[in-house]
């Protein structure tokens, strides 16, 4: 079904003896001087699940966005199977080739048109476009197949923007086998599902991988790796630096290869607390109906202590964060904030209390795109007589302690005057966690410090963060990523559905624990 | 009082309503193709002029009617190409490509009237269509005159509307059609040609919008003018956004344009100059923009609306 040579019965053939379904070989893409792949070689065979794994910018998306047709590689081939199990190149530049030739991409972002139903996207472009009809029977049992064969189930009848993300994944997944495809690319697929959802995924990729369908995976996260994959796939620099099997290997020696040095190990010391910088109690956060709401918030936060918020985007983190950034008035319910009450959305003011804000969309909120790395440094204290007099800005200062910033947080950039637009997530990362921790803040507001940063730089934030706990700064961690809270909270609450959970000592807390809670369950029910 | 509850139960004025309705049908299911696939086709007026000229001299010079109307499609669609050409490969800027082609499709149609016909005071007239004469219509009360005034040219916005309409919603072009305006990755990384579907859809678009143009010279009226489009094009982007692009609320948005427009004029000899005739003109562009301000905050654009989309750039 999946693939023709696929057996009914599991193939025991072992994956190294069976002839590959896809090979890659000395494939190298430039783009101006720099080197996005240099000559990867990758053989995939059926039934395998094999890893790929890298840093931001290693070169895995660019090779698979080769493999996909959205760009063409300057040299090396390409060569997949085809039915009947022999090699035959592929035509580069072009996704309906790929697709042709039993390739299937699951994107990070999904590739789904919201305003169209979950069968529609699913049978978009497997029509001919100048034919009446869909054949909609046919396919509708099609499809049906597919969902009991891989246990991969959805509503097919609702628009998409109305399916949960989990829900959007399974339709891309089955969009895919609905092309027969026999090599399947998964591409950080576990990045926005809670960890049930994680695993009822890997357990569908096993259950297909079993029917003779080769896959790539690629995350950052290496206990999913060492847990799904047989076979991992490390680039570096555009190179590939290891291609073994995972038996053997683990966390550390996979996080050395992609980062290509040692990562030193997190040293924490126990919580000295200081005085309350933050207290809830019975907040309400936005209008009734409102998404993304706070309905009833107890907290208390100390100086010195990291308290880990845990949930699902959506679930009132969002309220939660512009409350205590002063963006959100309360609603109701009495709300602390460094020893002030505050009662009025008051930016301003939360600034000058010594709060310190890591926005979760460091583009949209965390920086103004256009402007320098030095202005972006200095815009939470533009008023401060350090950065202006009689209202012009002191430009040699700023430059300057943008430059010393630039030093102490090893910020790779062309140097204070670059537009900050031009930095990679990571070091865009990087300014604002200088901004923010230069004025020694005594509440900080880290929301998803590290989406979308790779290993190197989620180190160096949480070490910093770390750092400033103690120092004596309370820390508001809001995050989706189950390993980032426990790593580094002292306390860790659940958000779900607007309702935040007492927070409970992260020693007393498992993945699993939280995971149940982050999906609706209480901590009774959870633990 | 009475007088003016009077005018809707007259034929005349549901015929003129049909008449003042039917190029703002053909402009608003042009403006809505182009719009479900991504791209705005600001061109819409000057598209207009060039359709009513074009299909127009193609009369003059002694095409049947029929071939005026396939020469102001064939017209209507090659100023579609210069658009789609510009907004989507290039990605230039939606507002100002369709303002540029407004302003270059309208002064190509005069200056090739000026051309054609340099020194005429009246201007030319041709034979239009003629009004439609059904046997057992004719007969019919009420029904037989508001429909008996109509011609072939009516028919076939109507024709057009319930094409779209199953286009849209049934075919696999339509669902290609729009999901490459809410999504254009989803409709690459299922092998289809953004490019050409934009395209496409705004070379037919842009024909549509022409055949609004052609039904005013060749069935409403029986020359060409200058100034006699008179931002017919313009209101059709706006009932565009009423219409929440789909097409049957597209012909309802166009009729009840139509049917203040007609209402507005009789409305006027009624009131015999006591209140200023502007104040009537104005009536129907209020309506367009109440109706505006009432649906187009609830409106629910196409998601890639005015976007341009470059392969492999996410």
């Amino acid at each position: 079904m999946i693939a023709p040579t696929a057996p009914d019965r599991p193939d025991r053939t072992p994956h190294h003896t069976r002839p590959p379904v896809l090979s890659l070989s000395g494939i190298t893409k430039r783009f101006g001087n720099m080197v996005a792949n240099d000559a990867v070689d990758l053989d995939i065979r059926a039934g395998e699940i094999v890893a790929l794994l890298g840093e931001n910018g290693a070169g895995k998306t660019t090779l698979m966005s080769i493999l996909f047709g959205h760009y063409v590689a300057d040299e090396g081939t390409v060569h997949v199977a085809d039915a009947a199990g022999r090699l035959a190149p592929l035509a580069g530049g072009s996704a309906e080739a790929a697709l042709k030739a039993g390739i299937g991409m699951v994107h990070q972002h999904f590739t789904l048109a919201e305003n169209l139903t979950g069968f529609e996207n699913i049978v978009l472009g497997t029509v001919p476009l100048w034919r009446l009809g869909f054949g909609k029977a046919a396919a509708r049992s099609k499809v049906a197949r597919l969902m009991r064969d891989s246990g991969l189930q959805a509503d097919l009848d609702v628009p998409i923007g109305k399916l949960s993300v989990g829900e959007q994944q399974r339709i891309e997944i089955l969009k895919a086998l609905y092309r027969d495809v026999r090599v399947l690319i998964l591409d950080e697929p576990t990045a926005v599902l809670t960890p049930q959802e994680a695993d009822s995924l890997a357990a569908t990729v096993k259950t297909l991988a079993g029917k003779g369908l080769a896959v790539i995976f690629i995350s950052h996260k290496l206990h999913e790796v060492l847990a799904l994959c047989e076979r991992v796939v490390v680039l570096r620099g555009g190179v590939k630096v290891a291609d073994r099997p995972t038996a053997g290997a683990d966390r550390a020696t996979l996080a050395e290869l992609m980062v290509g040095r040692e990562i030193p190990a997190r040293e924490r010391m126990p919580a000295s607390l200081g005085a309350p910088v933050l207290r809830l109690v019975g907040v309400e956060v936005g209008a009734p109906g409102e998404r993304d709401r706070l309905e009833a918030g107890d907290l208390e936060l100390n100086g010195g202590e990291i308290v880990g918020i845990a949930g699902v985007s959506g679930n009132g983190q969002g309220a939660l964060a512009a409350l205590v950034a002063g963006l959100k008035p309360p609603r109701s319910g009495l709300c602390e904030i460094v020893g002030q009450q505050a009662t009025r959305s008051d930016p301003r003011a939360r600034l000058a209390a010594g709060v310190g804000r890591i926005p979760e969309d460091r583009h949209r909120d965390g920086s103004i795109g256009a402007l320098s790395v030095a202005e972006n440094y200095v815009l939470e204290t533009i008023g401060s007589p350090e950065n202006q007099r009689h209202g012009l800005l002191r430009r040699a200062a700023i430059q300057a302690r943008a430059a010393q910033a630039i030093r102490d947080y090893d910020i790779r950039c062309p140097g204070p005057s670059a537009p900050i637009r031009a930095l990679s997530g990571g070091n865009m990362q990087k300014v604002v966690l200088a901004r923010v921790l230069e004025r020694a803040p005594k509440l900080i507001l880290a929301h998803q410090p590290t989406r979308g940063l790779d290993i190197g730089a989620t180190t160096d934030v949480h070490r910093r963060l770390l750092a400033a706990r103690e120092r004596g700064s309370g820390i508001l961690l809001i995050s989706e990523d189950l390993d980032e809270l426990f790593a580094l909270s002292d306390r860790i609450a659940v958000i779900h559905a607007g309702h935040l959970s007492p927070a409970i000592e992260a020693a007393r807390l498992d993945v699993r624990t939280v995971g149940l809670m982050m999906a609706g369950h209480s901590v009774g029910e959870a633990a | 009082m009475w007088a003016a509850l009077d005018i809707l139960t007259q034929a005349n004025f549901w015929a003129a309503t049909l008449r003042i309705a039917t190029p703002l049908i053909f402009g608003v299911l042009g403006a809505l193709l182009c719009e479900r696939s991504g791209v705005l086709n600001l061109g819409i007026e000057g598209i207009f002029v060039a359709g009513a000229m074009s299909g127009w001299l193609a009369v003059y010079l002694g095409l049947p009617l029929w071939g005026g109307v396939v020469v102001a499609a064939l017209v209507g669609a090659l100023f579609g190409l210069i658009h789609g050409l510009l907004t989507v490969p290039l990605g230039l800027s939606q507002h100002v490509t369709g303002i540029g082609v407004t302003l270059l499709a309208t002064s190509l149609a005069y200056f090739g009237y000026r051309v054609a016909f340099p020194n005429v005071a009246t201007p030319p007239r041709i034979e239009p269509f003629p009004p439609l004469d059904v046997p057992l219509l004719r007969d019919v009360s009420f029904l037989g005159p508001v429909l008996g005034q109509q011609t072939a040219f009516t028919v076939l916005a109507f024709a057009c509307v319930i094409l779209l309409a199953v286009l849209l919603a049934r075919t696999p072009l339509g669902l290609a059609l729009r999901a490459v305006g809410d999504n254009p990755e989803a409709v690459e990384a299922q092998g289809l040609s953004v490019v050409g579907l934009r395209i496409g859809a705004v070379m037919a678009g842009s024909a549509l919008m022409a055949l609004g143009g052609a039904f005013l010279t060749l069935s409403a009226f029986n020359a060409f003018y200058f100034g006699m489009i008179n931002g017919r094009g313009w209101v059709c982007i706006a009932l565009t956004v009423f219409a929440s692009w789909r097409p049957g609320k597209a012909l309802l948005g166009a009729l009840l344009f139509g049917a203040l427009d007609a209402y507005q004029l009789r409305l006027q000899t009624i009131t015999g100059g006591a209140v200023p005739s502007q104040i009537f003109l104005m009536l129907p562009y209020l309506f367009s923009i109440a109706a505006l301000v009432l649906v187009a905050r609830r409106a629910d654009y196409p998601r890639a609306l005015m976007k341009p989309y470059f392969k492999g750039q996410r």
